[in-house]
């Protein structure tokens, strides 16, 4: 078949391409922009090259930034991850209750981050903190404000709270699409319950978990409001993480330079993590698909 | 291998159900003889998966027994009773490979290596998938699925009974053929007992030494193929068996005669009727004439299946069939119908009337 050409249904992608230069290209190309440039102040700037780059790539700084980032947020899909498949399992399979248990879990999900920051904030304090209290009054020694165990400890806990619903509905969502006749299937094989999990509800729920993780992953990475509301980065800088980090660079210090490099470098990491996990994920359904 | 008995059985989805239209599956008694092969047929939604999700354990009925060799497994799991049941939808085990897919039920049940590897083999070479025992179960088509789901089914030896409920739905009608005949040969081979569910009067009639007929939650026939064919108990069954099915006819049934419309038809017996009487006569005892006998008709349409012709006839408004043999010619004149005495049943209120002085 021959392709008609007009060269004038261009025009047609020229309103998303207008979109996109200024709710993306432009802003970013700002920041690539500050990224080779240094100043003295009084609004003069000169070229720097990539000076600012190799800074921040030999800057203790932002590895240590990055190394608690990551240990974040892996222990945070460590813990949501399993934990939101047993809730998911546990849930009533259909009636009243399972439509309660959804609104339940589904309520930590609405609450907004800086709202979330100040329960836990609130929750935590020794003076008038509901847990903070009652650990004390129990003779544990918590503070979350003072020793970085506790701080972690919180705030993890407050990832949990808030995000293992997530995983947890979508996890509900995989075993719900399984039809009965594989449970009866598994029945009749003798298969026990661990065989169920392992060869028929695992594997079904694969390509959800594997959005639940990525989403999971990618908002962990880049978490900023619930850590800086609740302890702020500290005590020291024990919970400063890369967005934190990155907003003291820039507009606590004002350092923009540095901190447009550093953006740009923690982008690069964001996208060539999703870029994996895109290619897992389409490779998986290729492979169910066939 | 065991006898199955089904004491007073019934089951409702409900839980208290009241009256008998909510009851899924009609109290039932029936045994299931050691060793045969019976099909369970009828349309779809007349209890026939319910009936054997109870057998299986699957599902617990509202009340009765399930005896298993005179055994009550009523309220056994399905582990205990040791069935194997293969479904209408192939179940497979994605992320196990076919081999293991097939060695699964007897792995959960610790058999030992060397024999899972000989049933596994034996069984592969059942379902004619040996060349593919390696690859990967997910990505196989719907009738590999479904072979394999069979094969699960058939890889246990020792099986009280085999169940299966409409598993030849998804495979097409080649295969179906095979597998239906590896099916025999199983039975054949180990004398199962066997129940295959069905809404495809071919393939129950094929398979099962005994068909069992059910119609809206209720067993109207348990037979052979010969009986459902030439005595059906129920008009469903006459309907539903017989292609095209058998024809009904008003009739007022006196003694050893009928009257349909204004002709009187001499009945094979002498029988006594109340309610709702019907005549029920096969296609192929209804027979065209020209001469003054028999019942007015006009023929609409002939169709020709091949081995035999199909009539279709207009009797008062209503359609009735008639098949003739292939060769045989229909006269154009032709314009009554009469039927051969012995191809008469006598239905009252849908159920069948034997003739006094018989038993069936």
């Amino acid at each position: 078949m021959n392709k008609t050409v007009n060269q004038k249904a261009w025009f047609l992608v020229l309103p998303v391409l207008l979109l996109v230069a200024f709710s993306a290209v432009i802003p970013l190309m700002t920041v690539v922009n500050y990224s080779v440039q240094d100043t003295f102040g009084n609004n003069q700037f000169f070229w720097a090259g990539l000076s600012w780059f190799d800074d921040m790539l030999h800057s203790d700084r932002m590895w240590n930034a990055l190394g608690r980032q990551m240990l974040f947020s892996a222990i945070i899909l460590a813990i949501e991850v399993p934990l939101g498949i047993f809730v998911a399992l546990n849930m009533p399979k259909k009636g009243v209750w399972s439509s309660f248990c959804l609104v339940v879990m589904s309520l930590p999900l609405l609450i907004p981050w800086n709202v979330v920051g100040t329960i836990w904030q609130i929750f935590g304090r020794v003076d008038i903190g509901l847990l903070g209290y009652t650990l004390d009054a129990l003779g544990i020694d918590y503070n979350y404000t003072q020793n970085t165990l506790d701080a972690w400890v919180t705030v993890i806990i407050m990832d949990v709270w808030h995000w293992t619903s997530l995983v947890a509905l979508l996890a509900y969502a995989g075993l719900r699409s399984i039809p009965d006749a594989y449970y009866q299937a598994a029945k009749i094989d003798q298969a026990s319950r661990w065989a169920v999990f392992r060869y028929i509800e695992l594997p079904k729920m694969a390509g959800v978990l594997m959005i639940a993780i990525l989403l999971r992953f990618m908002d962990s990475f880049m978490i900023y409001t619930e850590p800086f509301v609740l302890t702020g980065g500290g005590p020291g800088n024990a919970t400063t993480f890369l967005s934190i980090d990155l907003v003291k660079m820039a507009l606590g210090q004002f350092d923009l330079g540095p901190a447009a490099a550093f953006s740009l470098m923690y982008f690069l990491v964001i996208m060539a993590i999703s870029w994996v996990f895109y290619t897992v994920m389409t490779t998986l359904d290729k492979r169910d698909g066939k | 291998m065991a006898k199955i008995t089904l004491d007073n059985l019934a089951h409702s989805y409900l839980p208290n159900p009241q009256s008998e239209e909510e009851f899924a599956l009609k109290e039932l008694n029936h045994d299931w003889v050691d060793g045969e092969a019976y099909a369970l047929l009828g349309a779809s939604g007349c209890g026939k998966s319910t009936l054997l999700n109870i057998i299986s354990g699957l599902l617990i009925p509202s009340q009765g027994r399930v005896l298993f060799d005179g055994r009550d497994v009523t309220t056994s799991p399905t582990a205990e009773r040791n069935i194997a049941q293969v479904f209408q939808f192939p179940v497979v085990y994605d992320t196990m490979s076919v081999r293991e897919n097939l060695a699964f039920p007897l792995k959960n049940r610790g058999m030992d290596a060397a024999e899972i590897k000989r049933r596994v083999q034996k069984v592969a070479a059942m379902i004619d998938m040996e060349a593919q025992l390696d690859h990967k179960a997910r990505g196989l088509t719907a009738d590999a699925k479904q072979k394999i789901s069979l094969g699960r089914g058939m890889v246990r030896e020792d099986v009280n009974a085999l169940l299966f409920d409409e598993p030849l739905t998804v495979i097409d009608p080649h295969m179906k053929w095979e597998l239906r005949t590896q099916l025999k040969k199983l039975h054949q081979d180990f004398g199962h007992t066997m129940i295959y569910v069905t809404h495809d009067q071919t393939e129950a009639l094929t398979f099962a030494d005994k068909v069992v007929v059910m119609y809206d939650g209720r067993v109207v026939q348990i037979g052979t193929p010969q009986e459902l064919f030439e005595r059906p108990a129920h008009t469903f069954v006459g309907y539903f068996i017989g292609s095209p099915g058998m024809n009904l006819f008003d009739a007022e049934v006196d003694g050893s005669s009928a009257r349909v419309g204004d002709t009187v038809i001499p009945l094979d017996g002498h029988f006594i009727t109340a309610g709702h009487t019907q005549l029920g006569v096969r296609p192929e005892f209804v027979r065209l004439t020209s001469g003054e006998e028999g019942i007015p008709a006009s023929i609409k349409r002939v169709e020709d299946v091949g081995r035999h012709k199909i009539i279709r006839l207009d009797v008062a408004g209503r359609e009735v069939n008639a098949v003739a043999a292939e060769g045989e010619a229909i006269a154009a004149d032709a314009t009554r119908i009469v039927f051969a005495p012995e191809g008469i049943n006598v239905y009252a209120d849908d159920w069948r009337i034997a003739p006094r002085g018989t038993s069936a």
